[in-house]
């Protein structure tokens, strides 16, 4: 996609810049709050991968529904959930998102219909399925987004909830964020494709795929898939291709790749590529970095807060095991 | 009161919440067109239409998840597994989204649905397609497990699994689908957590669920002419669990012998029997006793099937031993 022409879409730009810079700056304090044992378990960092949530997620309506993965913090901050709420539930604060019964990879925010992170690869699939069902059922006019990684697209959930939407014409639009390493294991090892997304003609529903470097570009790529889930025209199986600059959780030192394969990604950074376009489209440097010093204000606050605020109470353990009956 | 059988008193139950709630739907596999595989669903899809009677493929991971899915968003499905055997490749989406999302969510997400279907042990099936899968859902935090035996629990606690905000493992046994009993008129509900107790006796309390009771119930009586006194309880809900009503039985009889088509090792009844130990210890004059399904998968041949099952003959002598 070429650059920004007109003010409306170099503010466009500034904006989608803004949220990756925010969910770049964040998930760089959490590695650091991590290193220091301040997080604990799996922490499945998205550097890298922000071009994708953001722009996705950017072509919804407050309706809509998103449904993630165990990779989750970037999905969330893109879709407006509190960075303070997300860094305290890393950090299993009762201010947490969901008071501290979740972590990294169970963010849930009912009202901005963020319906979770789940730590199971590809089970959620037939979940988010369920959610575009009941749309369905209710004619309310929403669609379901659900982001999944190369890895859950071999697993029977994938095939299932894909037949599922298919002979139902949900309104479904499955993203997979392809960043090429099921955990350890290279794509060209365990899929039985180069493209994810050819798996739609098996289902015989709507396919695309791009490159996940370019915030725009994925943003108007979704936006016809969400068009044609609002229109009942059912599903779309995209693949936006993507890296991780980090390894598979906290815990990976990424091994099983070369640096000069990194250092080739990192030339496609998708915040630099933005940024190179504001440059272009006549922003001021000094503008873009008083933007990331306040970012990274919002970051600090967010860890300070979660630092200081206190554990759940030990009386919380068995509540929300079960719901009221009212 | 009427005399219905077992699949009908089902029927009705849901019959009677779907005209309430239009939230509720029913899916599975040819539960619609072919009213379903053991016939619960008959009539359904004639009064309520495809939108609401929705037939799917083979794939219980798939509707296992669309069924929780739809749930988050606050419709109340009723799954039905054509066989519980089949909910083991749906058994990802029962224990680690339908039992955990409350929780994981802190509360942002119940998850109201009745996961039901044919369960337990018998029929000549073999292996794969006759086991009892009570104890494997009662151990996960979450779910609610039930297990009626007669027509009417089957009705009351239908009703009220639909109407609980969590997700119900609701195990009905396929050799009782056509089993009749009284059915009150009229609308009634049963809570979870409260057994029933069967039988009165004095002597000894026999705890059991399900087919199991159809063992029993017969023996009870048998024993009833030799002149030992016996208590049918039946649980009807795993879990919850009748605590109170468990203890206040076997304070009474002072034994308790615990029946179960489950397999012995980390089956149910081992649970019952800790809690008896531990909560009424002193009033026991003999020790808990079980009697389970043997240890091995389910024979195919008729004797070996029968050898491997509770049976009449096996408790009668359990009984007399353990009055002696």
């Amino acid at each position: 996609m070429s650059q920004p022409k007109t003010k409306k879409e170099t503010e466009d730009l500034l904006e989608l810049y803004r949220q990756m810079l925010l969910i770049r700056r964040f998930e760089e304090a959490s590695a650091k709050a991590y290193s220091m044992g301040k997080i604990g378990g799996f922490c499945h960092l998205y550097i890298g991968q922000e071009a994708v949530g953001v722009g996705a997620i950017s072509a919804l309506e407050q309706k809509d529904y998103i449904v993630s993965t165990y990779r989750d913090h970037g999905h969330a901050l893109a879709r407006g959930l509190e960075p303070k709420a997300l860094m305290a539930e890393l950090f299993g604060k009762r201010t947490g998102i969901v008071s501290g019964n979740g972590g990294s990879m169970h963010f849930f925010d009912k009202k901005k219909n963020f319906m979770g992170g789940h730590g199971i690869v590809g089970g959620h699939i037939s979940l988010a399925a369920g959610i575009a069902y009941a749309s369905k059922y209710r004619e309310d006019g929403a669609v379901t987004l659900c982001f999944f990684g190369e890895g859950a697209a071999n697993i029977g959930s994938f095939h299932e909830g894909m037949n599922l939407a298919a002979i139902w014409k949900l309104p479904l639009v499955m993203i997979c964020e392809n960043n090429h390493y099921a955990m350890g294991t290279p794509e060209y090892r365990a899929l039985s494709v180069k493209d994810v997304s050819v798996r739609a003609a098996a289902y015989d529903i709507a396919r695309d795929h791009i490159e996940g470097d370019e915030v725009r570009k994925v943003r108007e790529h979704v936006k016809v898939a969400v068009e044609r889930a609002r229109r009942g025209e059912g599903p779309t199986l995209m693949e936006i291709s993507t890296y991780r600059f980090r390894g598979h959780s906290m815990s990976d030192p990424a091994k099983y790749r070369t640096k000069e394969e990194l250092e080739k990604y990192k030339q496609g950074d998708p915040l630099i590529k933005a940024e190179k376009d504001l440059l272009a489209a006549g922003w001021a440097q000094e503008e873009l970095t008083k933007m990331d010093e306040i970012i990274l204000k919002t970051v600090e606050e967010s860890v300070d807060f979660a630092e200081k605020s206190e554990e759940p109470p030990l009386g919380w353990l068995y509540k929300h095991v079960y719901a009221e009956n009212v | 009161m009427a005399v219905l059988t077992y699949r009908e008193a089902l029927n009705r139950a849901m019959t009677e919440e779907m005209e309430k709630d239009p939230n509720i739907f029913l899916m599975g596999e040819e539960v619609g067109h072919y009213e379903g595989a053991y016939k619960v669903s008959q009539g359904m899809l004639a009064k309520f239409g495809e939108r609401r009677i929705i037939d799917t493929p083979i794939s219980e991971n798939g509707f296992a998840g669309v069924g929780i899915g739809a749930a988050m968003v606050g419709l109340r499905p009723i799954i039905e597994f054509m066989t519980w055997n089949f909910s083991l490749v749906a058994i990802d989406q029962i224990i680690n989204s339908a039992a955990k999302m409350n929780y994981m969510s802190a509360g942002q997400f119940p998850i109201p649905i009745v996961f039901r279907g044919a369960g337990g042990a018998g029929g000549r099936l073999a292996a794969q397609h006759s086991q009892s899968f009570e104890s494997w859902y009662a151990h996960i935090p979450g779910l609610k497990v039930l297990a009626p035996y007669t027509p009417s629990d089957a009705y009351g606690l239908l009703k009220t699994s639909i109407r609980d905000n969590n997700p119900t493992i609701f195990i009905e046994s396929e050799v009782l689908y056509g089993s009749k009993g009284e059915v009150p008129d009229g609308e009634f509900l049963i809570p979870m957590g409260k057994s029933d107790i069967k039988r009165e006796g004095t002597q000894l309390t026999i705890i059991s669920w399900s087919r199991a009771l159809m063992y029993v119930l017969p023996a009870a009586e048998k024993l009833a002419k030799e002149g030992i006194s016996v208590e049918v309880l039946d649980l009807r809900s795993i879990r919850p669990l009748d605590e109170e009503g468990i203890l206040a039985s076997v304070r009474k009889t002072n034994r308790a012998l615990i029946v179960e088509e489950g397999w012995n090792v980390a089956g149910f009844g081992a649970q019952v029997a800790y809690l008896i130990q531990k909560e009424a210890f002193d009033y026991l004059d003999s020790p808990v006793e079980r009697i389970t399904q043997e240890d091995v998968p389910m024979p195919y041949a008729a004797n070996l099937e029968k050898s491997s099952l509770p049976s009449e003959d096996k408790i009668i002598k359990k009984v007399r031993e353990m009055i002696k």
